[in-house]
């Protein structure tokens, strides 16, 4: 590919734009929050990052935003994350790699199912950070 | 210990947004056998006696982690330069700013391997405490040089809010693109220095 220029990057905005309107009915409206501090980075929360985007856009995924988060103070289960869809209630997973996206974005995001062996319990509250629990 | 020089950048660079700075610089310099960064921000600087116990990994600031009382950013980089004949050097005044520079070797075999820089370049770009945020990155190697630009403020003005997952999506591809334009400078430093 071309090196893109910010023209480039316009264009290809303005005809996303175009297809995300057609499907704008579908899907529903979430946050997936990835913990960024540096034990998640050292665990692999980047590639966990990386990994959302592509499986998101693959499953035609364009409602969800994806942040960051610093330390969760669950630096023994990193990388983890929290997603937060309707329907569902607020859950983190924690031990997340690249093929775990997969199956969240899959059961979780689109399906209303819990990925049961990758939750993990709430932190106690003295330890979140004090946005960390949005 | 981080697996990558990128994971570095990433961490070192956001402890810069974490310490409310307006405008962050990263520089990424590729020379022949040399991989570089700098990072200066005009955040609230350290005074010399925190300054002093940062690189020790058992310090951090008592507000980032409330469960311990251990930072490991810096302490990290710090050991790994020690272990693979790197550089590293720390300025900071308080209520002016801070300057990180980190330079590693990449023919020492101990040296980690650079790792992801779009996604790398990504994280931070999108980084819900990134503010004016501007990156430059060189190559310089036997085969040429070249280098490429960015700034937060332009991605923004095209993308509009960097949080939803079509809007990175489309970011990725942009920073890849620039990246992928400097490929045919990348050498085997071990082969060729
Ligand atoms: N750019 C910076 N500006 C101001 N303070 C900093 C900066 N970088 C690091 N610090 C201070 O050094 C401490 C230790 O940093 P670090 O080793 O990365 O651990 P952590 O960020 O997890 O606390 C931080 O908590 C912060 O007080
Ligand atoms: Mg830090």
């Amino acid at each position: 590919m071309a090196k893109m220029t910010l023209a480039d990057l316009r264009a290809l905005r303005d005809a996303k734009k175009v297809d995300i309107k057609k499907r704008a009915t579908e899907g529903k409206e979430g946050r997936v929050i990835i913990g960024m501090g540096t034990c998640g980075i050292a665990s692999g929360a980047k590639v966990v990052l990386d990994e959302f985007l592509t499986q998101l856009d693959k499953y035609g995924i364009t409602n969800i935003s994806v942040t960051q988060t610093g330390c969760m103070g669950l630096c023994s289960v990193e990388p983890t994350i929290e997603v937060i869809v309707p329907d569902m209630p607020d859950i983190i997973y924690g031990n997340v790699d690249k093929a775990t996206v997969e199956t969240i974005v899959k059961e979780h995001i689109i399906g209303n199912k819990l990925v049961n062996d990758h939750i993990i319990d709430r932190p106690a509250s003295d330890i979140m950070s004090d946005d960390g629990d949005k | 210990m981080h697996r990558y020089l990128t994971d570095y950048i990433l961490d070192i660079t956001q402890n810069s947004f974490e310490a409310s700075s307006t405008n962050v610089v990263l520089k990424i310099d590729e020379e022949d056998r040399y991989f570089s960064f700098f990072i200066s921000d005009d955040g609230s600087g350290m005074s010399q006696e925190v300054l002093s116990k940062v690189l020790d990994p058992y310090y951090t600031n008592g507000i980032k982690h409330k469960s311990r009382k251990v930072g490991l950013g810096l302490s990290f980089l710090v050991q790994t330069i020690k272990d693979t004949g790197g550089t590293f050097d720390i300025k900071s005044k308080i209520g002016e700013g801070t300057v990180v520079m980190s330079s590693f070797d990449l023919c020492n075999i101990d040296t980690p391997p650079i790792g992801d820089i779009p996604t790398t370049l990504l994280a931070l770009i999108s980084s819900p405490q990134a503010k004016n945020f501007s990156i430059e990155r060189n190559i310089k190697t036997k085969l040429g040089n070249s280098s490429y630009q960015l700034a937060r403020s332009e991605l923004i003005d095209v993308l509009g809010d960097l949080n939803n997952s079509s809007s990175l999506f489309m970011l990725r591809e942009y920073l890849r693109s620039q990246e992928d334009s400097l490929v045919e400078y990348y050498v085997d430093r071990k082969l060729i220095y």
